[in-house]
């Protein structure tokens, strides 16, 4: 038996949180399908863990739906790259759900808990579904999958701004992904085949007609729009603002990482980076694109007193440093890329339910409410402090790791103006990290602060899952630098 | 291109026609519904690409006609007739099925957006009296 649920662990990651939706609107109890959904959670990160060390062990993985031989079947692939984000991606996933009761109950009606549920387990079940498929079309339905219930999720905030960003993320999501149907069709129409493996094959790659011209341009914009590249950003502050914070917990750390996933296998599974980067000159667009978001999102950054704002912003800059790992299409460099995505996303989810925790305190998440919250609040403005250390990218920390990779690369390959602006756009991000950290600890509390309690032991405990393994792959890399080492390798090697 | 070469394209002209009238609604229209009207312009147009791209000339729909079929079973049975048809039967030319299929799954998609979005749409107006974005945004700044 054990033996046949292994063979079927690719499909079964899908199956079973696509199914449990369902399940949680049927039993129609909010606490009922909590449950549900924290032990399909817990089950699809076994999935997903045990999917990666067969990998890390025996190689490539490659399941055929219904046992319709590619290419003509759909196929799921597990390889070491999609192993190592569909694991962390179902981590964050089950660790969100650990933390997220106390806050759905303060953020969320009551009478939606089931049904958030639900839509939360189709959200993991979609971008678990980006990474493992091995068919573009199928890539797609998981793409609309996951954004469909994003934008469900984003609209079950409390104000009454929150339908309407999830309504102009929806409108912008959806061209987005019309964008990556037509790419896929002109891709289609060249090769006659979905099957990624099977187009990178068949694809002519020197002096192509045009239509691949035409098809790459529209798969990178409608997926520049999903990974929430400056300038294409716009949906994401007022999405990840309005939220509620369990939301953007979740989504802020998977979600657009997922399409960078996405963005990555395109570009190296089935473009090659000779067609995108030599014979394009995309590499070079990509890296002033992404040095200018970053400098502009981090200014942007510093001047939000919403502090959820504030890190969407920091958010947008941050996916500027994975695109730059990507465009410089060396092991080092795209290792670099690669592990921030893992990175960042313990950060930026750990940052976020520090959020969650202040707001559940304090009731608001405007700066200024937050003045001295960290006398009355020690525990949660310490993560605070660490996570924020992380996202400058100290030594000790995560972020470190990634950064260091990245700078590394751009000397390597002689871009020195590069390396120099990566260096100072950190310092950016310590204007915008000190910021909080003035206020919670060197402000005069104010009435609420003074009188707020520490946040719940079942917020914290979680909140510090995220933040200690920040500091632990600070240190302690094989598992996180090692496998996207490993990774990148593969995704050079696998198309020369 | 010659007229005709651009004329035996039309199907093509009618994509680009479709969408880029659908993509300008969206991002123009500042009334919600019209940019969800718009939308869906945009996403049929990508449903006629794939099946005009799956259409070949003087193909039929990918079925195997009655009579065939049901000759077929008596070639089984190594009936002289039977033998014939179904030496007919290969040279049929059939389309391509493929892409219509997919934009079955794509439709889908598209009904379940344009339903979210009509139901954000109705929050959206329950929660401001308005469905213009302009005055959506200028409720918010008074606020």
């Amino acid at each position: 038996v054990i033996d046949a649920i292994f063979a079927h662990l690719p499909v079964l990651l899908i199956v079973l949180p696509l199914l449990a939706a369902p399940c949680c609107v049927l039993v129609g109890n909010a606490r009922a399908a909590y449950l549900i959904a924290l032990v399909v959670s817990v089950l699809t990160f076994s999935c997903s863990a045990a999917l990666l060390s067969e990998t890390l062990q025996h190689g490539v993985i490659s399941y055929e739906i219904g046992d319709w031989a590619p290419p003509y079947g759909i196929e799921y692939r597990v390889d070491v790259f999609s192993g190592f984000v569909m694991a962390f991606v179902s981590g964050i996933g089950a660790i969100v759900l650990l933390y997220a009761p106390l806050s759905v109950q303060a953020e969320i009606p009551a009478s939606k808990h089931y049904l958030f549920y639900a839509t939360y387990l189709l959200c993991l079940t979609g971008l678990l579904g980006m990474c493992v498929t091995g068919d573009l079309f199928n890539v797609f339905v998981f793409l609309e999958i996951s954004s469909l219930s994003a934008y469900a999720l984003i609209s079950l905030g409390r104000t009454r701004r929150a339908p309407l960003a999830a309504f102009q993320y929806l409108i912008l999501g959806s061209i987005g992904a019309t964008f990556i149907l037509i790419g896929i069709g002109l891709l289609y129409q060249m090769t006659g085949t979905l099957n990624m493996a099977d187009i990178a094959v068949r694809l002519p790659h020197e002096h192509g007609p045009r239509t691949i011209l035409v098809a790459f341009a529209f798969l990178t914009t409608g997926l520049c729009v999903k990974m929430a590249v400056f300038p294409l950003h716009t949906w994401l502050p007022n999405a990840y603002t309005y939220a509620p914070t369990v939301v953007t917990c979740f989504i802020a750390a998977t979600a657009t990482k997922v399409s960078v996933y996405a963005f990555v296998r395109l570009i190296y599974g089935i473009i090659t980076p000779g067609f995108a980067f030599d014979v394009l000159p995309l590499d070079t667009e990509l890296m002033f694109f992404s040095l200018v978001g970053i400098f502009i999102a981090s200014i942007a950054a510093i001047y939000q007193d919403n502090v959820k704002r504030l890190l969407a912003y920091s958010s947008v800059a941050q996916i500027g440093y994975m695109l730059l790992g990507i465009a410089m299409a060396t092991p080092t460099g795209l290792s670099g890329g690669i592990v921030h995505m893992f990175n960042h996303a313990l950060i930026k989810g750990g940052l976020f339910m520090v959020v969650g925790c202040f707001a559940l305190r304090l009731g608001s998440v405007q700066l200024s409410d937050w003045k001295g919250a960290g006398r009355t609040m020690p525990w949660t403005a310490t993560a605070w402090v660490i996570g924020g250390l992380g996202l400058i990218g100290v030594p000790l920390t995560a972020g470190f790791i990634s950064k260091w990779l990245l700078l590394t690369s751009a000397f390597e390959a002689g871009r020195w103006s590069i390396a120099l602006l990566m260096l100072l756009s950190s310092l950016l991000a310590v204007v915008y990290v000190w910021r909080v950290v003035e206020t919670l600890f060197f402000s005069e509390p104010s009435a609420t602060a003074a009188t707020a309690t520490e946040a719940p032991l079942r917020m914290l405990i979680p909140t510090y899952i995220l933040i200690g393994a920040t500091l632990v792959f600070g240190v302690w890399t094989p598992y996180s630098a090692g496998i996207a080492h490993a990774a990148a390798l593969a995704l050079l090697g696998g198309n020369p | 291109m010659t007229f005709e070469s651009a004329a035996g394209l039309y199907n093509y002209w009618i994509v680009i026609f479709l969408m880029m009238t659908g993509f300008y609604i969206v991002l123009a229209r500042k009334n919600l519904i019209k940019s969800v009207i718009g939308l869906n312009v945009f996403q049929t147009s990508v449903f006629l690409l794939y099946v005009t791209m799956g259409k070949v000339t003087g193909g039929t729909a990918p079925i195997v006609p009655p009579e065939i079929a049901a000759a077929q079973a008596h070639a089984a049975h190594g009936a002289e007739h039977g033998e014939t048809v179904v030496n007919t039967a290969s040279q049929i030319i059939y389309s391509n099925p493929l892409p219509s299929v997919l934009m079955l799954t794509a439709i889908v998609v598209g009904i379940a957006t344009t339903a979210l979005a009509l139901a954000l749409v109705v929050r959206i107006r329950e929660d401001y009296g308005t469905v213009d974005e302009e005055r959506i945004l200028e409720l918010d700044r008074g606020e």
